[in-house]
């Protein structure tokens, strides 16, 4: 039988699309909760949490991809990621699934997606008649990428 | 690679030998005869080499062998030490840590060592061309040494059997052979141990009790024990134990009899007779020869110790803190539902949490010692440089402190020391006329007194002349004349820390003290320590270094900014005001007060942290007066909380140095407050 490679994926949601981060990398998902305000740093760095002690930067997705800021809902959720150095929190409108994405079906990230050329998004998969882009976590944390993608909104 | 999680150990142990060759040979050098010391040295280069060797790290291994084989050669009574044998050997151990520093940053530790090589080797052939006891005797003693069966007893070993027979206890020899299975050679050799132990007394194994534990044996191993027991009992207690395949007792007696010797070893005769030789070449051999039974003892003193990784302890640390936390939410219920019993609990609960906390705390505290062992070693080479006699004496290195704050006090005390052996204690000749000893003293001295750890250097030289440093002071501009007049002693001191006061080319016209001394000021107070001067000129002087036991909590002033809540450091702190507003004035277009005669400028967090607005301003600023050096500064806050103990916590790798913000703590209710880093605001 033909070895079928999948990426197990926690499904999350920003402004009504849905973007996949492997399950390997993530610490858990926590309920949204105060955040402590850290002054001088990127807009998209909301501030820091204590996750168990440890203070944890948490940043907001919407903000990060340039979608409009919304007030937290009963959804909201604080998705913990762990990297290699350090665990960092990203706030996503909501997470509730986790899926098998069969590696085969991912395409490369098309040129175009809405009207902004992005670099964080790696590739896509279409399961079922969903829509699932899966992002590029190195990009996402990227400052530089943060600032490409604020001058071409501002060209736009 | 499959070695890399050895490799941490390796490079930790290694270093650990390092240290301890250092020690060693420094009390060699001050003792040349005594052959404990030297056998202490052997040991620590022969297991570094058998390390480097096991990790691949020839150049390493290879350099430990030549010097083995110079200290080989110092235990058989082949070599005199001598000071340039010593220095020869200091510049080898120099080597050694290199090459250990260069694996540990990912190098193979590969370094050019021809040259020493080339002067271990002839330190190690000159003797042997000088000495009557040639060749021969060393071919004898390689054999020995691979094949030792008890022959090459010393002095003191010879003394316990002698005794033991007139006691009446016999002496065995009993060859034990394991398990060709055997997985745990070394466990199994020390269940042997312990049983003999039980029933008489180990007095000398072969392979060592070292290489058993190291497993550096094939199956078989001998030892030598004194017992009151018989052999039945000795084969029934030994072959309780499992994996154990035979076991051979036979009587030993310590007489130098062939007939003994020779049944001994009879498993190897052709060594016999060179060992044979051996004993009848040298008889003071195995008078003054290897202190084996030393080796015995030294094992015992090692504490029974494990290394963790300080994350892991940080960890610890982390989740303690959230239980501590949640423990005052639970006291909180508790005391509102006025449950007997389960306020019972919780009060229970409390302690052990108060208990486990020192614990933690604790286990991050580590002996000083660490920062101090490698002074003596300096103190010698530059005492040599500069051509002084002096005498390092530490007292305390037992103190304890936070890891953190011994990783940073090494370079400062290295300063400070090398100062007083510069500029301090004067030449021998100078002494004499002084009416010194030719021989300065240097104390380095560490002590606990209430939340603070003292660190003290003192030295009998010179001392500070009081109208040189003020001399020096008004020149460079760093006081005036008129200042200079009411400077008590201790100010005066004081200003050879202060920056700007002394450049290096210019220090020895001055009485002496100056060079980078605000370098080493300045590390300290970052440490949230400070250190302090008394001299008296011609007798000496003391700095006096004051220091936090720990850096990871710290004591702070919670303050409130807008609906925001930031820690500031009380270190930092000189006092809080409540002002009104029309008391502040306008200086080129800055807001400033003024304080106690001073003009301060004031800095408003709400501005410098962008913090949302959300309050009407009120009539009455709080200001928290803040210092960095002499300079001032006043921090405009809207709300003083209260002073507090916090654990100081960084804000991770991901968002790096953030302006203004030195850290973060996690407060009582479990929200994070940023910890404000006051040296970045004034400027």
């Amino acid at each position: 039988m033909e070895e079928v490679k999948t990426q197990k994926s926690i499904i999350i949601e920003l402004d009504k699309e849905e973007y996949a981060i492997p399950v390997s990398l993530v610490g858990g998902i926590e309920r949204m909760q105060h955040i402590t305000r850290v002054p001088k740093t990127a807009t998209f760095v909301k501030g820091v949490i204590n996750l168990r002690g440890v203070v944890t930067p948490i940043l907001d997705l919407r903000e990060r991809f340039g979608m409009e800021v919304i007030q937290p809902t009963e959804s909201t959720r604080i998705i913990i990621i762990h990297l290699e150095k350090y665990d960092i929190g990203f706030i996503v409108d909501a997470a509730y699934d986790v899926l098998d994405i069969d590696e085969s079906i991912i395409e490369p990230a098309p040129k175009v997606i809405g009207t902004i050329d992005v670099d964080y998004i790696e590739g896509v998969a279409k399961v079922e008649d969903r829509l699932i882009m899966l992002l590029n976590l190195d990009k996402v944390l990227s400052f530089d990428s943060y600032e490409v993608m604020k001058e071409r909104l501002k060209v736009e | 690679m499959e070695n890399s999680e050895y490799l941490e150990v390796f490079i930790e142990e290694s270093k650990e030998h390092i240290q301890s060759l250092n020690d060693q040979l420094l009390l060699l050098e001050n003792e040349p005869n005594n052959m404990a010391t030297v056998g202490e040295i052997f040991r620590s280069a022969h297991t570094l080499k058998g390390m480097a060797a096991t990790m691949g790290f020839q150049d390493l291994a290879d350099l430990t062998h030549k010097m083995e084989n110079v200290l080989d050669a110092v235990r058989n009574n082949q070599l005199e030490i001598n000071s340039d044998i010593i220095d020869v050997i200091f510049q080898a151990v120099d080597q050694l840590e290199n090459m250990v520093v260069d694996i540990a940053n990912g190098g193979n530790g590969a370094r050019d060592v021809q040259e020493l090589v080339k002067k271990l080797q002839q330190i190690e052939k000159n003797e042997f061309n000088s000495n009557e006891i040639t060749e021969d005797t060393s071919n004898v003693d390689v054999s020995n040494n691979a094949n030792n069966n008890f022959v090459n007893l010393d002095e003191f070993e010879l003394a316990i059997l002698d005794q033991s027979q007139e006691k009446g206890f016999s002496n065995f020899s009993i060859t034990i052979r394991l398990n060709e299975n055997c997985l745990l050679k070394a466990a199994r050799v020390y269940m042997v141990f312990e049983s003999l132990e039980q029933i008489g007394e180990v007095i000398k194994s072969n392979p060592t009790v070292q290489e058993l534990e190291d497993e550096k044996f094939d199956l078989e191993f001998t030892v030598l024990l004194v017992t009151e027991a018989d052999k039945n009992t000795i084969e029934e207690s030994i072959m309780r134990i499992s994996e154990i395949q035979s076991i051979d007792i036979q009587a030993f007696t310590s007489e130098k009899n062939n007939k003994e010797t020779s049944k001994i070893n009879k498993e190897e005769p052709d060594v016999n007779e060179n060992i044979q030789k051996d004993i009848d070449n040298s008889n003071n051999n195995v008078d003054k020869g290897t202190n084996n039974t030393n080796n015995n003892a030294s094992k015992s003193i090692s504490n029974k110790t494990i290394r963790v990784n300080i994350d892991r302890l940080d960890g610890l640390m982390n989740l303690f803190e959230e239980l501590v936390i949640d423990r005052g939410r639970l006291e909180q219920i508790s005391a509102n539902l006025k449950n007997a019993e389960l306020q019972e609990t919780v009060e229970r609960m409390t302690r052990i949490s108060g208990d486990l906390q020192s614990i933690i705390l604790n286990m991050r505290m580590v002996p000083v010692e660490q920062v101090f062992n490698r002074f003596p070693r300096m103190v010698r080479q530059l005492s040599k440089d500069l051509g002084k006699k002096v005498n390092l004496n530490i007292i305390g290195a037992e103190t304890e402190l936070d890891r953190t704050v011994i990783d940073e006090i090494g370079d400062p005390l290295v300063h400070l020391i090398r100062n007083s052996l510069d500029h301090g204690i004067e030449k021998p000749d100078t002494r004499k006329a002084g009416g010194k000893e030719e021989t300065g003293d240097l104390i380095l001295k560490a002590y606990h007194s209430g939340n603070h750890v003292f660190i003290e250097i003192s030295d009998d030289g010179a001392g500070i002349n009081r109208h040189k440093v003020i001399d020096k002071a008004i020149s460079n501009g760093v006081i005036t004349a008129e200042e200079s007049n009411q400077m008590t002693d201790e100010q005066v001191y004081a200003l050879i820390m202060s920056s700007g006061f002394s450049t290096a080319d210019k220090i020895s016209d001055v009485s002496g003290r100056g060079v980078g001394l605000d370098v080493v000021k300045n590390t300290i107070e970052s440490l949230g320590g400070s250190i302090s001067i008394q001299s008296k000129e011609g007798k000496g002087s003391l700095f006096s270094i004051q220091l936090p036991l720990t850096l990871s909590i710290i004591s702070v002033l919670l303050v409130e900014v807008e609906k925001e809540k930031y820690a500031i450091p009380l270190s930092s702190i000189i006092e809080t005001a409540i002002i009104n507003k029309n008391e502040i004035l306008n200086a080129h277009n800055k807001k400033v007060i003024d304080f106690r005669g001073k003009v301060v400028p004031l800095i408003s967090l709400k501005d410098v942290f962008e913090v949302p607005m959300t309050e009407e301003d009120s009539e009455f600023a709080s200001v928290v007066i803040i210092r960095k050096g002499d300079k001032l500064a006043g921090l405009i806050v809207n709300k003083f909380i209260g002073q507090q103990e916090i654990v100081l916590k960084s804000l991770g790798d991901y968002l790096g140095d953030v302006f203004g913000i030195s850290g973060a703590t996690i407060l009582g209710d479990g929200q994070v407050a940023l910890i404000i880093d006051t040296n970045t605001l004034i400027n």
